[in-house]
């Protein structure tokens, strides 16, 4: 079986990466995931307020800014792309079948 | 030595025509917005010191934009992690830096299209148009959209932060992405002029800063109708903005002075209008325009080519759909075949629920019930009209209607 994780909180704090690689709670967490081995990989976002959500109606592409909340889809998956910039992911994201019903956010990963 | 006024002067029309280009150019070459403008500001503080020892150079922006990029290098390499972008600037600085020949390309189009990015909030491409592009202050967009100084500052920030996070491109969309943009553009500009249009006094300069970026970009876009139909709607519009408001009441096209309007901006609009239709590629805009021009050009209310605006509406009604315009479309066909045809059509909007709250439904009913002389219909519509009326202008013009029943 494989899992994905999202991990959510409400961002009313934004530790830097520094500082969540100084967090012990995160060094128990990771060691304890690096020690069974069962990391396939992952990212941390950056925050919502980056987010863009893409739909596709009757071939046409809709973009709007933020995160796909406050409608009834949840999350089914997810994919982690390389990109040159956010045109090309939105086109990327236009492509993905279930931007044709549902809708596809587009988050940058924390680098 | 140049007098100072003159210098003055000089600053000032370079500010409002070169603002936006030099902001442009230096976000091209530092992508970085808060630099691009904190050296763009350099420069004009600049020009007001050394203008009046120097002369007004012949081509203020070229001078500005060169002093501006002078500025950015200089603090870009205090910043050792910006090497890389010193490197790109000292090419271009090693290029004979020539300003008064050198022909600096037109970076605008690319700020333009990145401020008006679709993955931004609507509001947030607004207020960040008005500031790079047309260079006014956090405080007049503040004030010209009714909200606090810190809320501004902070949507500005946000948007901002946001193109660099996201990985938002600035450039010009390519050509499959282009007309799905040029629609957030043309929407952006055209909000920015009716912002200024319908007020009756401070936020008027809104509206001049609209019709100056839009005509900003129909240089840039020579071969896009629908910029030239915009610039065209708003040139009309803004030619009869005098007569719209008569001593704090609200006076409708029928009732306006049209001796008042201003008739080299309805030629001007009129023209624009022309070039855009010979392009054969119809859109919302220029529709928009078009029945503007059929008001402007009719010598009295009497004239006015009802038939030919009510086929405008039916035109702008495919290609835009929306309750708006059905009800604008009920208007016209009310005074060109009849009343009763647009009442039917207004009492279907109002059933199907689409127009709830909108105060121009009630007195769009009201005015035709009213022509229709049913009184005591009339009056209750007026009422109706009078619980939901926005501005006190329009508010003592539904008045004085109800009272004259």
């Amino acid at each position: 079986m494989k899992y994905v994780l999202l991990i959510c909180d409400d961002e009313t704090k934004s530790p830097t990466m520094a500082e969540i690689a100084a967090d012990p709670a995160y060094q128990e967490y990771d060691a304890e995931v690096n020690r069974r081995g069962a990391s396939l990989g992952g990212a941390r976002l950056r925050p919502a307020a980056a987010a863009t959500t893409v739909r596709v109606r009757d071939g046409e592409t809709l973009v709007s800014d933020g995160p796909f909340a406050e409608t009834k889809d949840v999350v089914g998956g997810i994919d982690i792309i390389e990109c040159a910039d956010l045109d090309e992911a939105l086109a990327l994201a236009a492509l993905h079948p279930y931007a044709r019903h549902g809708c596809v956010e587009v988050r940058p990963v924390w680098e | 030595m140049t007098e100072p006024d003159e210098v003055r002067v000089a600053v000032a029309a370079a500010y409002r025509d070169e603002w936006g280009q030099v902001v442009a150019t230096l976000i091209g070459l530092t992508g970085n917005w808060d630099l691009a403008e904190d050296c763009a500001q350099d420069a004009f503080t600049a020009a007001l010191a050394t203008w009046p020892r120097d002369g007004i150079p012949g081509r203020p922006g070229a001078w500005l934009t060169t002093t501006a990029r002078h500025r950015a290098m200089d603090r870009l390499r205090r910043d050792s992690t910006a090497a890389a972008k010193v490197r790109g600037l000292a090419v271009l600085e090693r290029n004979p830096v020539e300003p008064r020949t050198e022909e600096i390309p037109d970076e605008r189009l690319r700020l333009i299209f990145t401020c008006c990015h679709p993955a931004l909030p609507f509001p947030a491409r607004v207020a960040l148009t008005l500031r790079t592009l047309a260079g006014l202050s956090t405080g007049e967009i503040a004030k010209a959209f009714l909200t606090g100084e810190p809320a501004m500052a902070q949507r500005i920030v946000r948007a901002k932060r946001k193109i660099t996070e996201a990985g938002i491109p600035y450039r010009v969309p390519p050509a499959e992405l282009l007309p799905q943009r040029l629609t957030s553009v043309l929407a952006v500009l055209y909000l920015i002029f009716n912002e200024g249009y319908g007020d009756e006094d401070g936020r008027r300069s809104l509206a001049a800063e609209g019709i100056h970026l839009a005509r900003v970009l129909v240089r840039l876009l020579p071969a896009e109708p629908e910029a030239r139909g915009l610039l065209a709607l708003m040139l009309l519009l803004e030619a009869r903005r005098e007569s719209r408001i008569d001593d704090g009441v609200l006076v409708t096209l029928e009732d306006q002075d049209r001796s008042r309007w201003d008739h080299a901006l309805i030629a001007e609009g009129v023209a624009t209008l022309d070039e855009a239709l010979a392009v054969r590629r119809a859109g919302p805009y220029q529709v928009q325009a078009a029945i503007a021009a059929c008001h402007a050009t009719a010598p009295d209310a009497a004239a006015t080519d009802w038939p030919q605006i009510a086929a405008r509406y039916d035109e702008l009604a495919r290609l835009a759909p929306s309750p708006v315009v059905d009800l604008n479309r009920a208007v016209a066909i009310a005074m060109a075949d009849g009343i009763a045809a647009g009442l039917a059509l207004v009492d279907e909007l109002a059933e199907s629920g689409k127009l709830e709250g909108y105060y121009l439904l009630p007195a769009t009913r009201a005015d035709l019930l009213r022509r229709a002389g049913r009184r005591r219909e009339a009056a209750e519509s007026y009422e109706a009209a009078l619980e939901l009326v926005p501005t006190e202008a329009e508010r003592r013009y539904l008045t004085a209607r109800l009272n004259s029943l």
